[in-house]
Order: structure tokens, then C-alpha cells, then sequence
């Protein structure tokens, strides 16, 4: 009975992609793909369609083709519900197409039917779900990944100084992170001086104030100094209103500030050297003077 | 009755969800940097009670939109373990989890009401309101 049901539909495949395309054509109208070219959907169409048959010419079930077919959609960017889409509107079509091959039809027969045509497109969902969301975690874990490289770097800009920039949400494993540089950075490059910029961290509550205290406590403890710099207007505001007592280090509106502060803790200040020419004029001046 | 938006909070990253639609309803409300920066700060210290200390909860927001004067109404919502002592936990200093213990009196500062309700063992709800100057 199965045996019947496979081969009045791989008999009849010509008229059931003819229907199956005219509804996924239709359908088309009002959704996702717009933005793709005719021709290229008239084509994957025909494609998708083409993968499906093979599949089911081997008994059903996974091939090579429908296995690279999936990974370029996925690698395109094609919506996961295309897929589901039309492998749903493929099931209902080739049902309602046996169907109406049979004038008289037991329940029997029905679910024969509808078990069989289960048996091909479920495994082919099953594996362009598994293929697309196996796709994203990759994408995900590779984003974690670029954001951990970029949550807590260290410059040092001088001997004796090093910045630690700070741009973004802090959350509880980014705070651990910039604790731990931020010792390590000091030892290695041997800081009297760190300056933590937090121009932009764009909410500092007690959280992110209380991680940032630490880390200077911490800093102090080994024998540096730890300066704020970059903070905002808006953020001082929120940080009195919060009442939190940022007292224990210095702290500075802008990074510029903080380095000039720094320097000079550092037994340093800035010189504007004077120019060549200048220094050519003094000279010709005196000579012309002796 | 209207439908409100709402942040659901399971993990710490929603926390930064929930900032993010409330700047946005603060900044359409037409609030200035400093208030969107005290709104923003205050959502942050609820969220993130809800995850440290109930797991998971809810943020609301609301737009007040009255005749004499418009604003932002922030409801936190949890079904935790629940405050014990309210005076305590609004005391400066106050932490049971090691933090500044600032978070719920600074968010009773940073906005313009403040009413808290909890009940030992049942969950606590948080009600604040800015309003636009």
C-alpha cells in the first residue's frame, strides 16, 4: 500500500511541482523575499523542488543534494521559513494530489497516505531546522568571542602610564575581566598610573560603580594610582543622586585632564619645544647685536 | 485597559534590554540627557535586583500622558523571595549581596515617586515615576 502511494506520486511529479509552484509563487506576494530577483526565485524554486524528488527517489530521507542545497541558503541568508514553508505547502499539495486520484476513500487509506508523505518531509525539515539554528550558535558564539577580545584592552601610552579604555555595557564577566587586566597590566608594564576611561560605558549604576571602586582599591593595594577619567555630565548627576562615594580615588572629566594629572604624578609635565626657525632668529639676533 | 511594553528578565543581558526601551520611551517622552541618563540608571538598579536576587521578573513601562503634565512610569515585578525588613533596604548601605547597597535608594533620588510593596515569601513590586520637566 506505501509502494502505491510513492509511485503515484513520483509518477505524477511533473503536475505536483507545476501546483507546488504555482502556490509557492502566489504566496510570494506578501512576504520576505521581495527582495530577491525573479529569476533567482523562479530558479532555487525549481531547485528546492528538484532536492525534494531526489530525496524521496531514494525512499525518503537525506541525500548529498539536499545537504549542500540547505547550506547555500544558509550561507546566502534565505529565511528558514522559506524552507518550512514550502516543504509545508509540498506536503498538503502532494496529499490533496493522491487524494483526488481516488474517488472512494477509507480511513485506512487516508492515513497511509498522510503517514507516508510525514515520513519524507519531516526528516527534511528536521534537518534544515537543525542545519539554520546550528548556523546561528556559531554565530553567536563567534560574536561572544570578538566581544571578549574587545571588553578590556590595555594601552600603555607612556613609562609608567597605561589606559584602560572602557566602551559598552559592563556586566558581571566583563567586570571580572577588566579586574584582572588591569592587575596583570600593571605588573607587566610596571604602572604607576592607570587611567580607567569610561567615556563609553553609558550607564554607570551601582553595579558598574561598585566593579570600578574594586578594581581601584585593588590597584591601590599594589602600589599604584588609579584615575577616572571621561566622566559625563549626566553621569556625575546619576552617581550623586545614587550616593555613591567615589572619594577614595581621583577622578577627572576627561581623559586629557586625567594624563596631564598623571604625568605629573609621575614627576613629569608637558614642554612646548621651541621651533627651529625660532631658535635660528635668536641666534642671528644676538650675533647682530655682539 | 492598554498594552503595556514589557522586558521579561532572565538573564543579566536582558537587564541592558530593558535600558534600552525605557531610554527610548524617555528620549520620545522628550526628556533631557541627564534625566534619560537617571531613567536608564534607575531600570538598570531594578532589573538587575530582579536577576540578582529574585531570578527572574518583569519591567514595565508606561507613557503618562496628562493634560498639565507628562511622564514615565517604571513597574519592576517579581515573584521572589520577597523583602523582610522595608526600612532596611532603604537605608543607604544596605546589601545582603556585598554590593554599595545604594540601588533602591538611589533609584527613590534618581526618580520623582517611589513605592515599593512586598510581601515576605510572595514577590515585590516596584512603582516609580518620573515626570518631564
Amino acid at each position: 500500500m506505501p509502494k502505491r502511494v510513492d509511485r503515484i506520486v513520483l509518477d505524477n511529479s511533473d503536475i505536483i511541482i507545476k501546483n507546488w509552484l504555482k502556490i509557492v509563487s502566489e504566496n510570494r506576494q506578501n512576504d520576505y523575499t521581495s527582495s530577491i530577483s525573479d529569476e533567482l526565485f523562479q530558479s532555487t524554486n525549481r531547485e528546492f523542488v528538484n532536492v525534494i524528488f531526489d530525496s524521496l527517489g531514494n525512499g525518503g530521507g537525506l541525500t548529498t543534494e539536499l545537504e549542500s542545497f540547505s547550506e547555500r541558503l544558509v550561507n546566502l541568508g534565505w529565511p528558514l521559513s522559506y524552507l518550512t514553508d514550502g516543504l509545508q505547502t509540498f506536503r498538503r499539495v502532494t496529499i490533496d494530489f493522491v487524494l483526488s486520484q481516488h474517488d472512494q476513500i477509507d480511513t485506512d487509506f487516508f492515513s497511509i497516505i498522510l503517514d507516508r508523505v510525514d515520513t519524507w518531509v519531516d526528516p527534511i525539515i528536521n534537518k534544515l531546522v537543525n542545519e539554520y539554528s546550528g548556523s546561528w550558535e556559531h554565530t553567536v558564539s563567534l560574536q561572544r568571542v570578538a566581544l571578549q577580545e574587545l571588553s578590556a584592552p590595555l594601552i600603555p601610552v607612556m613609562r609608567n602610564i597605561t589606559i584602560m579604555p572602557l566602551i559598552g555595557t559592563i556586566d558581571t564577566e566583563r567586570a571580572k575581566q577588566i579586574m584582572e587586566n588591569l592587575l596583570d597590566g600593571v605588573i607587566k608594564h610596571n604602572a604607576e598610573v592607570v587611567l580607567i576611561d569610561i567615556t563609553g560605558v553609558p550607564v554607570v549604576d551601582t553595579m558598574v560603580a561598585h566593579h570600578i571602586i574594586q578594581a581601584a582599591e585593588a590597584v591601590r593595594l599594589i602600589g599604584s594610582t588609579c584615575i577616572l577619567v571621561g566622566i559625563r555630565p549626566e553621569i556625575a548627576q546619576t552617581i550623586v543622586n545614587l550616593g555613591i562615594d567615589l572619594g577614595k580615588f581621583p577622578t577627572k572629566s576627561s581623559l586629557r585632564k586625567g594624563f596631564e594629572t598623571a604625568l605629573e604624578l609621575t614627576g613629569r609635565t608637558i614642554h612646548r619645544e621651541k621651533k627651529q626657525e625660532t631658535i635660528v632668529e635668536d641666534i642671528m639676533n644676538q650675533l647682530s647685536k655682539g | 485597559m492598554e498594552l503595556k511594553p514589557c522586558v521579561n528578565i532572565r538573564q543579566e543581558w536582558d537587564i541592558v534590554g530593558a535600558r534600552q526601551l525605557g531610554r527610548e520611551k524617555a528620549k520620545e517622552l522628550g526628556f533631557g540627557t541627564v534625566d534619560q541618563a537617571r531613567i536608564a540608571t534607575a531600570i538598570s538598579e531594578l532589573a538587575r535586583n530582579i536577576y540578582l536576587y529574585a531570578g527572574t521578573g518583569k519591567v514595565y513601562f508606561e507613557t503618562i500622558d496628562h493634560l498639565d503634565k507628562k511622564g514615565l512610569k517604571i513597574v519592576a515585578v517579581d515573584e521572589g523571595p520577597g523583602i523582610r525588613d522595608l526600612s532596611q533596604v532603604m537605608q543607604d548601605g544596605y546589601s545582603t549581596s556585598g554590593g554599595l547597597g545604594a540601588g533602591l535608594p538611589g533609584v527613590k533620588r534618581l526618580m520623582d515617586t517611589f513605592e515599593i510593596n512586598s510581601e515576605w515569601g510572595e514577590g515585590t513590586e516596584i512603582t516609580a515615576v518620573k515626570w518631564v520637566r
